[in-house]
């Protein structure tokens, strides 16, 4: 069974909040499952299948469904880090196909931020049942410096440099000017990336995504629901998600699981890379979208570098415009989970309802993609691809 | 802060917490052994040790190691209280693990470089298996 065609984002919505000390983690759920639902036109009573991740605060889906009031037929709780979102789309659809719902909310928020939490420098000793943790905790694994050696080996194998990387960040920054919502709006150099603070070698405090606190959350319906809506039409064409990890020890730090992830959504979709008008591309940091952007085939491996530099990624400037919201790296990263606002900016793309500054012309197919977990151990990857019908 | 003069000996390891399936991998870190798991059918070594081979699904058994390696990939955490080195290690065994680099100049490391186990002590734990250059 294909997904094609089986199912419609009818609603997207992002909270505009970065900052939210005085709202409980529900709350922040509630407030996204309100807004999405009121963009489709649909009330919660519409709703009979509900997905959520690791984020949602209780077991699985069962405080925030009950929190909510939900009257379910099928829930889904799939928790791929921060790519949890992208999959969950396609899951919906899946489940939308199989007759098993008809209006699908998938809800996401955070407060890091508010907590005080430092994301990326500290590590976590997590679960001491978790069979690695024994072997990394001690060494102190946190987020960043896990993706920093991925870095590190790409340049040693490929001759990236950290100015190629610094161009993901000064393209996020063109677009976040434009986005009042957005926690860091300056345009930056790549002057500025690499000159800024290291955080991990070779990643800079620029390289690295913002801490914030939000959320968002979508709805994904049957196409008879979509057509009776008002909102555009944007069709779910294919999905694909997978897992790498490494390997027994034959740790490869130089793809991730968009190798995978990404063919399967595209031969689904029935597109290639060359038809993709726009891309949500996760970027907690900026290596994570260089490797995806090899790793889904928009350049061939090894290529990356060249790939983003001198705007290539910028809207209105590049071949290929990517998170033209200003991404994790600029505007928020609610939950240290990207992948719900790559879903929303390219639904916003797709309907034409991007800033105008940054909307892509004729924005008829977008793709979206993420990695959860952490690239330099075991992450999850999700791609979608999208289309205005 | 003086990130030249930063040694990942300055930071304090925190201990791990063994397994029924890891005891003796710890057990021998205590003893001076460095043990890694090898499958009994299909002779592969993997890293980290499991009693299942996460080639074949065989059944695995504990086997000394040498101790050398070279270096896969690194990153030194500049943004922590005493800077350290996280470091994929790849063992003349096979196996890429994942590991600290110790007692070492920070910026003077490389990919590929020669390395060989330095075991670190935990406070309340075994000791870890850490690496530090040769030569």
């Amino acid at each position: 069974m294909s997904i094609r065609g089986k199912a419609y984002i009818a609603g997207a919505w992002e909270h505009p909040t970065r900052k939210a000390p005085d709202k409980s983690l529900a709350q922040l759920h509630a407030e996204c499952a309100r807004g999405a639902l009121a963009d489709a036109g649909l009330t919660k009573d519409d709703v009979d299948g509900y997905f959520c991740a690791g984020d949602a605060p209780g077991m699985g889906p069962l405080s925030m469904v009950d929190y909510l009031n939900l009257r379910v037929r099928h829930v889904d709780a799939t928790d791929i880090g921060g790519s949890s979102y992208i999959a969950h789309v396609g899951h919906a659809a899946e489940a939308i196909a199989a007759g098993k719902c008809r209006v699908a909310l998938i809800t996401l928020a955070g407060r890091p931020r508010s907590e005080g939490m430092a994301t990326g420098t500290t590590p976590r000793a997590g679960n001491p049942h978790q069979p690695d943790v024994q072997f990394e905790y001690p060494f102190g694994i946190a987020v960043a410096n896990a993706y920093a050696m991925c870095a590190m080996r790409h340049m040693y194998e490929y001759g990236t440099t950290s100015e190629q990387l610094a161009w993901i960040k000064v393209a996020a920054s063109h677009h976040a000017q434009h986005n009042p919502d957005a926690m860091l709006r300056d345009v930056v150099t790549v002057a500025d990336v690499v000159n800024s603070p290291m955080v991990a070698d070779p990643l800079h405090r620029l390289d690295c995504c913002v801490i914030s606190d939000g959320g968002g959350a979508l709805v994904v319906v049957a196409p008879e629901v979509a057509r009776s809506l008002k909102r555009p039409l944007v069709k779910v064409l294919g999905a694909g998600e997978s897992v790498k990890g490494q390997l027994g020890g034959e740790v490869d730090l130089t793809y991730s699981a968009g190798r995978v992830s990404g063919p399967a959504a595209f031969a689904e979709a029935g597109v290639t890379p060359g038809d993709i008008k726009y891309a949500s591309i996760y970027d907690s940091f900026t290596i994570t979208v260089l490797m995806q952007l090899e790793d889904l085939g928009f350049c061939a491996k090894g290529e990356g570098g060249k790939f983003v530099s001198d705007g290539n990624l910028i809207s209105g400037v590049g071949k290929l415009p990517f998170n033209t919201d200003g991404g994790g790296l600029c505007s928020n990263h609610p939950a240290n989970r990207g992948g719900m606002t790559k879903v929303l900016e390219a639904v916003r793309q797709l309907r034409g309802e991007a800033h105008p500054a940054v909307q892509v012309p004729n924005c008829d197919i977008a793709l979206a993609h993420g990695t959860g977990g952490l690239l330099g151990t075991r992450h999850g990857g999700a791609t979608l691809i999208m289309e205005r019908e | 802060m003086n990130i030249m003069a930063a040694h990942s000996t300055e930071r304090q390891i925190p201990a791990p917490t063994p397994t029924p399936e890891t005891e003796t991998f710890w057990q021998g870190m205590r003893d001076g052994k460095f043990l890694i798991r090898r499958c009994a059918g299909c002779g592969k070594a993997h890293w980290y040790p499991r009693a299942l081979c996460p080639f074949c699904f065989g059944d695995t058994e504990w086997t000394e190691a040498s101790g050398d390696g070279v270096i896969y990939s690194y990153s030194v955490m500049r943004r922590a209280p005493e800077p350290y080195a996280i470091a994929y290690v790849t063992l003349a065994e096979g196996p890429t693990m994942l590991t600290n680099l110790v007692s070492c100049d920070f910026d003077a490391l490389r990919i590929g470089q020669a390395v060989r186990l330095a075991p670190t002590p935990t406070s309340d734990g075994p000791p870890v298996p850490t690496f530090t250059p040769v030569g």
